[in-house]
């Protein structure tokens, strides 16, 4: 096994997913058999090769750094699940 | 014919002389989607009032001679494109009330065109699928055979198009999500070259792969509905400032002379004799047409999926860390501090295929294997966009299968993802090599299923393959046939 019900647990910390008992093992199982195919980049020489983050060549975009007009309060917050007055309100972040 | 199984060349006709007015065409789709929504379940959302509003706007436009060709055609958007002030939802459960305060680039352009929007199509939960079968809004079902799925994760987007509940759908296609669906409900699909079109707005999967494009009744069409939404956009930075041509002149008949590579690696064993049957009759068809036959090899073909299902899961473990239950989408009521409002928030409201590859990605990218497994995937890329390019040198266009097998039963797959990614073998290196590629109808399989030929162009070459799978589409009566439903 490439990967534990432990690598699951601290990959799922890091993803900010809680994952139940039965979902965990699941994951640990069919994770280590997509990792195992995967497993097949390594028959081949890439020592020399660049990697692509990109497909198209592209220098970087700039634009004007001028003021546009933006969407406003109301409607930034109006998918908001809590608010109070132009905030997001969230649950207590210091415990 | 029913004025809903018009293509929209000939529907614009139909408005343009007064024969049909677009509030016709629109009611004839809503009560068209009315009857076979429960069969097919091809929408997430239906926006009937407003297209009818849409629909007499555009017959005053029609009236005072400022029509574009695309004027009063009823259509209809994938879930994945953001619609101001029509929910949103992605296929996913986060996502399930949220309404964006803004319109994807693709939506603008086909809107200013007088287009009328029928509703939001079901897809895969943000993409993430081959099946439609993730979608947190039920199963869409495959028109040629209900039992079947219609392939995904554009799934709606090509089942609304094979059950006539809308005449053109935008789709998106990130490891093949326009194509394939495209090629299980007997529709043309189209792919355009990385930053062809705009994706501003369009819910980021896997940024640097997803491309938006139509799926159609025709080709004519697919070339239609391109021009209006290809062009740069300044609000996505990857669109390119390369001019868009009129796609529907490159539709010329004529493929004399056309040099077509025939990959080896996608001719294997064990592909679907009736797929295999399709190609080989489509390869004669293409050789009556004067066409020429190279013999290519991709090499790295059998690595795309690995390959693949690292950059993807990493680009999109990366883009999805956003839904955080603080700004918008689904809060988990019952969450004690932040980082538990966040978690329970993203648990509650993922369904199990996109943790799965949130979780995949994140592995990929995570601290003492970033190199083993992301970096060393972007370098096999490099290796896959090697292969299209020397291909490239010596032929115009690549036809192979869209996909290996028709579309499979519902629930076949479920339980294997490694078989489900599989599945996308074909359509995937197009993806990774950023290049053009569209599915074009080429024949049933003996149960009755479409086959989808793949035809893959160079990058910007959408002209080369809209005047490829055209000529096909003249010689061939396939794109004709309808889904009894």
């Amino acid at each position: 096994m490439k990967i534990t019900v432990a690598d699951v647990e601290y990959v799922a910390r890091l993803a900010r997913l809680a994952l139940s008992k039965a979902e965990t093992e699941l994951f640990a199982g069919q994770m280590d058999a997509i990792l195992g195919y995967v497993d097949k980049l390594n028959e081949l020489d890439t020592a020399d090769v660049r990697p692509t983050s990109h497909a198209v060549p592209m220098e970087n975009a700039f634009r004007e750094d001028a003021v546009n007009p933006s969407i406003g309060v109301e409607k930034a917050l109006a998918n908001a699940p809590d608010r109070v007055d132009s905030f997001y309100r969230v649950p207590k972040v210091i415990e | 014919m029913d004025i809903f199984e018009l293509t929209i060349h000939q529907l614009h006709n139909e408005l343009k002389t007064g024969a049909v007015s677009s509030l016709e065409a629109t009611k004839a789709m809503l009560a068209r989607i009315e009857s076979v929504e429960p069969h097919v379940g091809s929408f997430i959302t239906l926006t009937p009032e407003s297209a009818l509003a849409e629909a007499e706007a555009a017959d005053r436009r029609i009236a005072s001679g400022e029509a574009h060709v695309l004027t009063g055609i009823p259509l209809a958007l994938k879930d994945i494109f953001l619609t101001e002030g029509i929910r949103t939802t992605c296929g996913s459960r986060i996502l399930h009330n949220f309404v964006p305060p803004y319109s994807a680039t693709s939506w603008e352009r086909l809107r200013d065109c007088g287009c009328v929007l029928l509703g939001k199509l079901n897809q895969d939960e943000f993409a993430m699928g081959s099946s439609n079968e993730s979608s947190a809004f039920g199963v869409t079902r495959n028109p040629w055979d209900t039992t079947r799925i219609p392939g995904g994760s554009s799934g709606g987007s090509a089942a609304a198009i094979a059950a006539r509940q809308a005449t053109a759908t935008l789709g998106t296609d990130t490891g093949g999500s326009i194509r394939q669906p495209a090629s299980h409900c007997g529709c043309v699909g189209l792919k355009p070259t990385y930053g062809r079109v705009s994706r501003y707005g369009v819910i980021a999967y896997a940024s640097s792969l997803d491309q938006v494009g139509p799926i159609t009744r025709d080709v004519t069409d697919c070339a239609i509905m391109l021009g209006a939404v290809a062009g740069y956009d300044p609000r996505d930075s990857t669109s390119v400032r390369t001019p868009v041509p009129d796609y529907t002149a490159a539709l010329t008949g004529d493929v004399k002379g056309l040099k077509i590579g025939l990959p080896k690696e996608y001719f294997i064993t064990g592909l679907d004799r009736d797929v295999q049957e399709s190609m080989a009759r489509a390869i004669e068809t293409y050789g009556r047409l004067g066409a020429e036959f190279v013999e290519i090899s991709l090499p790295h073909t059998d690595y795309a999926v690995a390959t693949y299902y690292l950059i993807a899961t990493a680009e999109a473990s990366s883009n999805l860390a956003r839904y955080d239950g603080v700004r918008f989408g689904h809060r988990s009521p019952q969450a004690e501090g932040l980082i538990d409002m966040m978690t329970k928030s993203r648990s509650e409201g993922f369904g199990a295929e996109v943790k799965r590859r949130i979780m995949l990605g994140t592995y990929a990218l995570s601290s003492g294997y970033y190199d083993a497994y992301y970096v060393k995937a972007q370098k096999v890329r490099t290796l896959i966009m090697g292969d299209f390019t020397r291909a490239f040198e010596n032929v115009d266009v690549i036809l192979t299968p869209v996909a290996p097998t028709p579309a499979f039963k519902i629930g076949e797959k479920t339980n294997d993802p490694l078989q489900m990614y599989l599945s996308d073998i074909f359509t995937i290196p197009v993806n990774l090599a950023g290049t053009c590629a569209m599915s074009v109808p080429a024949g049933f399989s003996a149960l009755g299923l479409p086959i989808g030929l793949q035809l893959i162009g160079r990058p910007f070459g959408e002209e080369t393959i809209l005047r490829a799978g055209h000529a096909f589409e003249q010689a061939t009566e396939w794109h004709t046939r309808k889904a009894e439903i």
